[in-house]
């Protein structure tokens, strides 16, 4: 591997590969010393055009706890902002000897450019690129259902179990990156949205849809059920608006403690962050013991070691 | 020579004499904590473990053992194609004021117990960390030196040394051969 763009392109091997090496350093943080001398003389840098608090601490304290040197670039207040094209942006990066850079992107597909524009010699790691993809946060949800739900994890893929991907499917980049992913490792999707907000040309995914999260409780044997964020700034009235109310949605797609309560008793509740509480879940379902959210934060700088040490240990040049 | 240089009766004494060896150093067993370096050490451990129980029985063979695995602390990672993250284990009780008696199969340039010493370090703080290795086959490249070998075998460089376990490969051996 040399860039970890979009789930699409994982194998199954490389996924499990990835999750396994999660795994080792997941157990290297629990002890008294959690940093590793690994990537001692790598330099990592976070390049972000979004706004991302949990995704880019996350991926610094992967970078710090492997040892690499970090630094930080945010679009707003930078270069960018006085109008710096990505290009320069890269090759201003490349001069400073990056060695990887986590990209987060407003558009779909900067990830690619980046990676494929000949302006860098390092690793680029995808961090969300507008509504294509979000590698990490996928393997990181991955990594927690397999934690949780298959009983000897290691080397093992997702296969029997079914997670089921509920909201605003249209806009996630995690939908689009866990429904590769999870079919890749063998697990059975379930989208479950409104008509207008799963996209268009969804058909030929590796998946089912289902329109309420009654009809996914009823239809399907749950193990793992994935809240989105529902992005409250697409919701108000108008032409704009892809639901009547927030009301509405809640009634059809929140889940709350009685849904919680009609779930077979193994399965588990995940959130990407951040949540609305009483929009799309409730408290009592998100705070419930069967809730792993604040768990898949502890698993995202783990996955993200992971990647980080794949993707730059190892010979240089030798892919 | 080339050949078997070790079968597997050699091993088994060899192991056997180390076990005692690590006893008389600590005078007795009681706080000695075997770190098996995968892959071949692991079992290597295991045994010199179920030996030291032998010889004092009080000794808690199953709890003594951890596997320490130093891909991560490697000083060759950036010169060779990017390695598996094995597995590293301590026991429940932890090594913090144990004797730590690292286990490797063969000894050779001394920097995978470098990188152990590093992962030790870690880990805890034991009072004292030896070194038992099957084979010491020389061409130190770091001041490192072994507290207990079970054969030391000249080398030339450019020759490998294979140890093979009942456990990994189904026989018992130290087999010499020729470099290309």
């Amino acid at each position: 591997m040399r860039h970890l763009l979009s789930t699409k392109d994982l194998t199954r091997d490389d996924a499990i590969l990835i999750l396994d090496t999660a795994a080792q350093m997941a157990a290297t943080q629990d002890r008294e010393v959690r940093k590793l001398p690994t990537l001692r003389g790598k330099t990592v840098v976070n390049l972000f055009f979004e706004d991302s608090t949990r995704t880019r601490i996350s991926f610094e304290a992967a970078a710090k706890r492997l040892s690499a040197d970090v630094i930080n670039f945010s679009a707003k207040g930078s270069s960018v902002s006085k109008g710096e094209s990505l290009k320069d942006t890269a090759l201003t990066l490349q001069a400073m000897g990056a060695d990887a850079v986590v990209v987060r992107h407003w558009a779909s597909g900067a990830a690619y450019q980046l990676a494929h524009g000949g302006w860098l010699h390092g690793s680029v790691l995808n961090a969300g690129d507008g509504t294509h993809q979000h590698p990490t946060q996928s393997l990181l949800d991955a990594f927690t259902i397999r934690k949780h739900l298959v009983t000897d994890p290691t080397g093992n893929d997702l296969t029997g179990l079914t997670v089921a991907i509920v909201g605003d499917v249209l806009h996630s980049r995690v939908a689009r990156s866990n429904v590769h992913l999870l079919h890749t490792l063998g697990a059975k999707v379930v989208l479950v949205a409104p008509a207008t907000l799963v996209p268009v040309g969804v058909e030929p995914w590796p998946c089912d849809v289902v329109h309420t999260l009654d009809e996914a409780i009823e239809t399907y044997d749950i193990d793992a059920l994935m809240m989105l964020r529902v992005q409250r700034e697409r919701m108000t009235g108008g032409g704009s608006a892809f639901f009547p109310s927030p009301a509405e949605y809640t009634r059809l797609f929140g889940l709350d403690g009685d849904r919680l309560r009609r779930l077979p008793d193994h399965a588990i509740v995940m959130h990407p962050g951040p949540m609305n509480r009483g929009l799309e879940i409730s408290a009592e379902a998100a705070d419930s013991p069967r809730s792993v959210i604040v768990e898949q934060v502890a698993n995202g700088v783990a996955v993200r070691m992971a990647a980080l040490y794949l993707l730059l240990a190892g010979e240089e040049g030798a892919q | 020579m080339t050949g078997t240089i070790m079968g597997a009766a050699d091993i088994s004494r060899a192991l056997t004499r180390i076990a005692h060896e690590i006893v008389e150093r600590n005078d007795g067993a009681a706080d000695v904590v075997l770190m098996g370096i995968p892959t071949r050490g692991l079992p290597i451990a295991h045994r010199l473990a179920s030996r030291i129980a032998d010889i004092e029985p009080g000794y808690d063979a199953e709890h003594a053992c951890g596997a320490l695995d130093i891909t991560m602390y490697r000083d060759d990672l950036f010169k060779n194609p990017t390695r598996t993250i094995g597995t590293t284990s301590v026991p429940d009780a932890g090594i913090d004021d144990a004797v730590v008696v690292l286990v490797d199969d063969v000894f050779h340039t001394g920097r995978t117990i470098r990188a152990a010493l590093d992962a030790i370090r870690d880990l805890g703080r034991p009072r004292a960390v030896q070194l038992a290795a099957l084979v010491d086959r020389g061409h130190r490249e770091l001041p490192i030196r072994a507290d207990f070998v079970g054969k030391n075998i000249p080398t030339a460089r450019s020759e490998r040394v294979d140890v093979r376990l009942e456990e990994i490969d189904g026989e018992d051996a130290v087999i010499l051969r020729k470099g290309e």
